[in-house]
């Protein structure tokens, strides 16, 4: 699928909008991954404040690079799935439990209510969901160091 | 008595009655069918053999030599009835009954096929063809013996009966575990190796003893000087012995629990496989729990059993059989004192395997049903709560606790008496050899270092003894669980895959149902029904609920098999293809939709594991799904089925209507897609589903028939057979069935459509038919 030229931008309110190639207008306008954990940067689509889908982006290599910042702009501002680096300790064993972790947004703590919260993804991601709904990811356990693999396995 | 040529084909009839039956009947007269009946007219057990010739239904009498006669007339009808476990068939001519015999339902079957042979001689009557030939299908070669079901070719033992049976277990269950055994036999043998070195190794200590005494101890008590290089040489021995013991003991436990670790997991796995490769009807007839535990704990037990119990076991027996061997060639007499008590212990053992076999069998059963209570009531917890049945049910498990505590306490009585009784005999033992070896030295037949060897040796023979027994237990528990795998892995799916599959290339689509008949145990469902389905046409199911539709549907995806007449794909019958082969082509989308615990993505591509992002996303949105899974906090990935995201009846609906869309089915089958959510949603699906049917044979069951208005050809069905046929507009012209359902729910639209009127203050969601109406138009 080829993508046909169109603005996507912010508009002063800070709402998102999106003028088609046919030059349809749309305002608040919202961009999501439609595989944000196995392939992020495949199938991206922009919805409107319905929720219905207004341009499908099968690849984020096809657009333009100025395009491409804006959207990967979006979605930064929309999408909140902190990727786990390091667990630097844990408070116990057993749950509930409170984890001092590292991720790619900064160092945090997230409350493990219970195991069944750690949740295997397709493929070898882990999905953790913290006590207050917060969702962190684990995109491969196999690359963690072997400190944050032991006491992951408190869990596993 | 010898029977000369056979004159009418008695052969079929059961062997104690043939001798008889051949004064009384008429050589030309040939026997088409028998019924053996086992009820009187007051309902006692009395057999009577009920037979059917070409010219008279005879009733042959156990008591009696006057037998009864009837005979077949084209008037004559036969009518079976069943209530209450009795059946009953009953001989009416002009419509008066003659004459009614009764039977258990056990016979059912065969009655039922003696009914369908005599009609189809009185057919061949009216028919006005000769009744000679080929009405003798009756065989006894393809009927089961006891049961009188019959049995298929190329099956040896009737799969009815084999069902029924059972016997209580025996240990030889075990042995059927060779077969999982068979792939490891190397480090079987290794292991066993290992053992009776280990074994040979722990028995070198208590021999040493001997010498120590007579020619250390002894003589330095006589006054002679002990030397220390002797004494630490035997001390090393002693030594040597242990070290080399424990070695040896290392590595056999290692390698043998291994093995059997992995034993268990084959078992565990063969057995999962299994029971995916058995038939709807298994299924339906078990229950859950029963079928978890089966394979979790029964598999469980087994694996402890090999890996502990069965090493254990053989350790044991070793090290008798070598303790024996040495102790009489040390002194025979003494060693025969000393094996004395044995025999005791094994009559022992004997006895108390009796009691402990039907205990753990029922241990085992009563603890399936405390899991079924758990499977049964945590998925229906919604019904449990809605009805305030919480302590209802807390009371259930916990009545089935006591059960199962009581059961175990029965058992454990016996067993609680049995460990200590076996210590008893193995003191008393213990004494008689004290008493015996000291009257032997004092006698000088002796010296006292073999006494003291003796002792020592005995002193291990005796505890072996005792934890041997108390294999006899988890023996018991390893046979129960193994019969009830194997219960799972013998048991043949009733929708057996053809010995030479046929391979399918391209399908047209086009299914031919011929006479096909089916029953669900012996209440007939489908009756005699023939329907052509032309590749690429929609058929839309109607009838009333219990009227066959979704029978007719788990046929034609062959969760079972007919049980008359066949199914045809292309004109090849259904049942030469491999069922796995046959089922690829075939999309199914069920009232209720079922989704696995995994990430959107997963279920659409549960048909078609490989399917690219672009696949799952194209049947996403030709599914009209697409939106929705957008919406998602993850998408695609995000986390559905159980515990997951909360998904609504038509966002479930359309996930599976994508995972039907995505494997490409060139059948297509709708039980109820819709029924179960509001007209909005139903618009939707009905959206979805469109783009589903184009170009595929399509079978749709609905409840609401203006869902069906695109189908081609309507099938109307009433008490397992066709009714009518045709499309909507001649269906209504004709004013028959179908036109029937149509005005009776148009009337309950009006009513309902009034009620609405007079209540403006309700929102207005059910516009039903207007609304299905307009809906092509917003197809893309």
């Amino acid at each position: 699928m080829s993508i046909q030229e169109f603005v996507f931008d912010c508009d002063a309110l800070g709402h998102w909008f999106y003028v088609s190639s046919q030059g349809v207008r749309h305002e608040q306008v919202s961009v999501v991954r439609a595989f944000p954990v196995v392939a992020p940067n495949e199938g991206v689509a922009l919805l409107d404040a319905e929720g219905h889908e207004l341009l499908w982006i099968a690849y984020l290599e096809q657009l333009s690079v100025e395009l491409r910042n804006k959207i990967e702009q979006a979605l930064r501002q929309r999408e909140f799935m902190p990727c786990i680096l390091r667990l630097l300790s844990v408070s116990s064993v057993v749950t509930p439990c409170v984890w001092q972790i590292e991720t790619d947004r900064g160092n945090t703590t997230l409350l493990l209510n219970g195991e069944e919260d750690i949740r295997r993804l397709s493929g070898k991601a882990l999905l953790v969901t913290d006590g207050y709904g917060v969702q962190f990811l684990i995109r491969e356990l196999a690359q963690m160091d072997k400190q944050s693999r032991k006491l992951l396995d408190w869990f596993l | 008595m010898t029977l000369n040529a056979p004159p009418n084909n008695l052969f079929g009839l059961p062997i104690e009655w043939r001798e008889r039956c051949v004064f009384n009947f008429h050589p030309t007269d040939n026997v088409s069918a028998s019924l053996e009946v086992d009820l009187d007219d007051n309902l006692n057990f009395t057999k009577s053999l009920l037979i059917l010739s070409d010219q008279r239904i005879t009733l042959g009498v156990d008591t009696s030599e006057n037998w009864d006669f009837w005979p077949t007339s084209p008037k004559n009808t036969l009518i079976l009835t069943d209530h209450a476990g009795v059946g009953s068939l009953s001989l009416y001519v002009d419509g008066e009954r003659v004459a009614v015999w009764r039977f258990t339902l056990g016979r059912l079957a065969a009655a039922l096929r003696f009914k369908n042979q005599f009609e189809r001689q009185q057919n061949k009557v009216i028919a006005g063809s000769d009744a000679d030939e080929s009405i003798s299908s009756y065989s006894s070669d393809f009927v089961c013996q006891d049961c009188q079901s019959p049995i298929s070719v190329d099956i040896d033992e009737c799969p009815v009966c084999s069902e029924k049976e059972s016997i209580p277990t025996s240990t030889l269950t075990l042995f059927k575990l060779w077969r999982f055994a068979r792939p490891y036999h190397g480090q079987l043998l290794l292991g066993f190796i290992l053992t009776l070195a280990a074994t040979a190794a722990t028995l070198v200590p208590p021999y040493l003893t001997m010498p120590l005494m007579d020619d250390v101890l002894i003589p330095y008590q006589n006054g002679v000087h002990i030397d220390p290089v002797i004494v630490s040489w035997y001390l090393l021995g002693l030594f040597g012995a242990a070290f080399l013991a424990w070695g040896l003991g290392w590595i056999k436990t290692y390698i043998l629990s291994l093995v059997s670790e992995r034993i268990g997991a084959d078992l565990r796995t063969a057995t999962y496989e299994h029971l995916m490769q058995l038939s709807l009807e298994y299924f339906g007839g078990r229950r859950t729990g029963d079928l978890i535990s089966r394979i979790g704990n029964e598999t469980d037990r087994i694996n402890v059993f090999l890996s502990l119990h069965l090493l254990d076991f053989a350790t044991d027996v070793l090290m008798i059989l070598m303790t024996a061997v040495i102790l009489i060639s040390i002194n025979p007499a003494l060693a025969i004192v000393t094996l004395l008590p044995l025999p005791f212990i094994a009559w022992l053992i004997h006895i108390v395997r009796e009691r402990l076999r039907t205990g753990f069998e029922k241990i085992d059963r009563v603890w399936s049903e405390v899991t079924n209570i758990l499977a049964d009531t945590i998925p229906g917890i919604r019904v449990v709560k809605a009805f305030a049945q919480e302590h209802r049910e807390a009371q259930r498990f916990n009545d089935a606790n006591k059960h199962n505590l009581s059961v175990n306490d029965r058992l454990n009585r016996i067993w609680s008496l049995f460990g200590p009784t076996v210590t008893l005999m193995t003191e008393i033992g213990l004494l008689v050899v004290w008493a015996f070896g000291i009257w032997l030295v004092s006698k000088d037949k002796i010296t006292v270092g073999v006494l003291t060897a003796f002792l020592a040796y005995i002193g291990r023979f005796y505890t072996r003894l005792d934890s041997m027994s108390r294999i006899v237990s988890s023996t018991q528990k390893a046979a129960a669980g193994a019969k009830r795998i194997f219960e799972i892995l013998d048991h043949v799916s009733s929708v057996p895959e053809p010995s030479n599959p046929l391979p399918i290339h391209t399908v047209q689509g086009r299914l031919t149902l011929s006479n096909a008949d089916f029953r669900y145990g012996n209440r007939s469902v489908i009756r005699q029904l023939n329907l052509d389905i032309q590749p690429g046409e929609m058929i839309g199911l109607v009838g009333h609920s219990g009227s066959g539709k979704s029978t007719l549907v788990n046929l034609i995806c062959r969760f079972y098999d007919v049980s008359e007449g066949s199914i045809a794909l292309d004109g090849v019958d259904i049942r030469q293809f491999s069922v796995s082969d046959y089922r690829r082509n075939i999309g199914l989308v069920l009232q209720e939709p079922f989704l696995f615990f995994g990430t959107v993505s997963d279920n659409i591509a549960y048909g078609k594991p490989h399917a690219t992002r672009d696949e799952i996303v194209a049947a996403a949105r030709a599914a009209h799904a697409h939106e929705f899974i957008l919406r998602m906090p993850q998408g695609y990935d995000s986390l559905v089925g159980e515990r997951g995201q909360g998904l609504s009846g038509g966002e479930r609906q359309r996930i599976s209507i994508a995972r039907a869309l995505l494997i490409n089915p060139h059948i297509l089958i709708l039980d109820e897609a819709t029924s179960s959510v509001d007209t909005e949603t139903e618009k939707e699906i009905q959206n979805a589903l469109d783009n589903l049917v184009r170009g595929r044979t399509t079978i749709a069951i609905a409840h609401r028939l203006s869902t069906l208005r695109k189908a081609d050809r309507l099938v109307v069905m009433d008490k397992g057979q066709i009714v009518e046929v045709g499309p909507h507009d001649a269906l209504i012209a004709a004013q028959g069935a179908y036109w029937r359902l149509y005005e009776a729910q148009q009337r309950q639209a009006q009513i309902e459509g009034a009620v609405l009127r007079e209540s403006p203050s309700m929102p207005v969601d059910s516009k039903g038919e207007s609304t299905m109406a307009q809906s092509p138009a917003k197809d893309r």
